[in-house]
């Protein structure tokens, strides 16, 4: 009705400058690679979430079975999640049953909401609530401020569906099974393994190239890349990275780190030293081997040593 | 509280921002009496004019950087867990001793992190403790001498970046051990010689600002208030403490052992009526 009046049309145009306004750089779809068949991924920049990026910085992706579709994370803002979502487009009509949201972290979960229209199951780990309650806010806050029109429209969306230990999807000719892990990276961390294909999407428990990020428990993740190792999976999808040739040595490689920062942190703990003392000379040596370094190092430092000065 | 969360648009559970700084007020009730400052065209100023009014009335603090010293790092790297320290650059046996010490952020929800109190006669020397800092602010220190008169020093702090949030990283595993404490001391503890001692009690310190969309309810407010370390019966510090602390409070203060064997006990309370206590012996090494 209100359309059909004088300024109905007025608003219309507005709204469209508003949209095409926010149209991300990226155009209209993600470029997708198939890490395996039916496995779609496209890799988030190695870099700090930023307005030149648009804060697609993590690994983000679908996959696909005989009649439904799985998206897996939606980026690190609603226009993120939309380009996603134009790449599902692209390769199928099959409807999107299931968003999995693998971690509470922004730019993994902020583009949820551009799958509202889909009306799929929004699953995470069962912490994931919780975690969103905590955070979820902040973190819309922080883009809005961060990464400005890119992320306009960005809103958190809760999910409706929870896991506990593990659970299947069944995507048609296609199972997937979800696992949530105790706490790691984060402590809300939701793996999914494709069986089809051996396809491990692990998301932030494995950081490639990338310095890990410490926002659960150092102890624990250092535990769980133990599990992992025993997993039965042909590829490894990390959050940030590349897919690795050699599964075992990219998990070495952040065992390696985190344990750096374990004993250099006992150390400072031994002599009672304070946190500053610790990010000023823990972990140091590992500066040339891990991007952004500078940016979460010192972060990392200060995780582990609250936590550690509790053993 | 039952009253806020059903008042209360979901928005408002934003970390920082006026409407949160209020419904903290309401939570906390008492903290802040009126909030009523002139408009000023800096809102940071205009914040700060409405804290220092809040807190001290019309009196404005001197520059304090001839009496004390404020640590705080460049940039919050975890935003729940930014590490500070205050250190008298006066002596603090005589003169101009300070009694009353207000460690104030400025742009979170509540701005007042800690008041240290050091109500006996003994000299401190350093205190030190660990304060969320999610949005770039200014942090301060106001000191009140025994003299009454107010100093302030002030640092800058950048908020961290990525993914660091001002909150818990596993609320299940710090609820699980809640009143757990432990006291850090130096391998060597000489009798009259100043040692720093480090104070930590396991705590969640929920700011009661955080909206859960699925319960619908705000996740209550739990955290420490009170904490009071004595040594030998003879009270060292107090503090009270707020929402600005970072989970797992954790106090360094500096202690000059007795000759002997002795006692030091903390007494904690958090905002929801518990109440730990401890005591733990301060044994000076061999020789």
């Amino acid at each position: 009705m209100r359309l059909s009046t004088p300024r109905g049309p007025l608003l219309i145009a507005l709204c469209c400058v508003g949209l095409l306004g926010w149209r991300p750089a990226w155009a209209d779809a993600l470029p997708m690679t198939e890490a395996a068949p039916g496995v779609y991924l496209d890799q988030g920049v190695q870099e700090v979430a930023a307005p030149e990026n648009q804060g697609h910085i993590a690994n983000i992706g679908f996959i696909v079975g005989n009649e439904r579709v799985a998206v897996i994370d939606t980026g690190g803002t609603y226009a993120e999640g939309l380009a996603l979502r134009a790449a599902v487009r692209r390769v199928t009509d099959l409807p999107i049953a299931y968003v999995i949201l693998t971690h509470v972290h922004p730019d993994h979960v902020l583009g949820a909401a551009a799958f509202e229209q889909d009306r799929p199951e929004f699953i995470g780990h069962a912490n994931l609530a919780d975690a969103l309650a905590r955070r979820g806010e902040h973190y819309r806050e922080r883009a809005l401020a961060d990464l400005g029109e890119a992320a306009e429209g960005t809103r958190l969306v809760v999910p409706g569906s929870s896991v506990a230990g593990t659970r299947e999807l069944d995507l048609g000719g296609r199972t997937l099974e979800l696992r949530a892990h105790p706490t790691a990276h984060t402590n809300n961390d939701l793996s999914i393994l494709d069986r089809q294909t051996g396809t491990w999407w692990l998301s932030d428990l494995l950081f490639v190239d990338r310095i890990p990020v410490i926002d659960g428990s150092l102890l624990g993740w250092l535990r769980e890349l133990d599990t992992i190792d025993q997993g039965p999976a042909l590829r490894l999808v990390p959050g940030h990275g590349g897919v690795p040739a050699d599964r075992y040595a990219a998990v070495a490689a952040q065992r390696r780190y985190l344990q750096a920062v374990a004993a250099g942190v006992r150390a400072v703990l031994r002599r009672q030293g304070t946190i500053e003392e610790a990010v000023d000379s823990v972990g140091l040596a590992e500066s040339g081997n891990w991007l952004l370094f500078d940016d979460y190092h010192r972060r990392n430092v200060t995780a582990a040593f609250v936590e550690l000065e509790w053993e | 509280m039952t009253t806020v969360s059903e008042s209360a648009h979901p928005d408002a559970c934003a970390w920082p921002g006026a409407w949160a700084l209020l419904l903290a007020m309401v939570l906390l009730g008492g903290l802040w009496p009126v909030l009523a400052g002139p408009v000023l065209a800096n809102p940071d100023e205009a914040r700060w004019e409405e804290i220092r009014t809040a807190l001290f009335g019309d009196r404005l603090p001197a520059d304090g950087r001839d009496l004390l010293q404020l640590n705080t790092p460049y940039r919050a790297e975890d935003a729940a867990v930014v590490p500070v320290s205050i250190k008298p650059l006066a002596d603090q046996a005589a003169g101009r001793r300070i009694q009353d010490l207000y460690l104030i952020i400025d742009m979170n929800p509540v701005p007042l992190a800690t008041v240290f109190h050091f109500p006996g006669t003994q000299a401190w020397d350093e205190i030190a403790t660990r304060i969320r800092v999610n949005a770039y602010s200014n942090v301060r220190a106001v000191a009140r001498t025994e003299d009454g008169q107010l100093y302030m020093v002030v640092n800058y702090v950048k908020a961290s970046g990525g993914c660091s949030a001002p909150s818990l990283k596993d609320p299940a595993a710090a609820a699980a051990q809640i009143g757990r404490m432990k006291l850090v001391l130096p391998e060597r503890v000489s009798p009259g010689e100043r040692l720093a001692a480090q104070f930590l009690i396991k705590h969640p310190n929920n700011s009661g600002l955080q909206f859960d969309q699925v319960s619908r309810q705000f996740i209550p407010a739990d955290y420490v208030k009170h904490i009071a370390v004595s040594y030998q019966g003879q009270p060292l510090f107090t503090a009270d403490t707020n929402i600005s602390i970072s989970e797992n409070p954790s106090v360094r203060f500096g202690l000059i052992p007795a000759a002997a064997a002795g006692e030091l006990s903390v007494q904690v309370q958090d905002s929801t009526g518990r109440a730990f206590e401890q005591t733990f012996p301060v044994v000076p090494s061999g020789g």
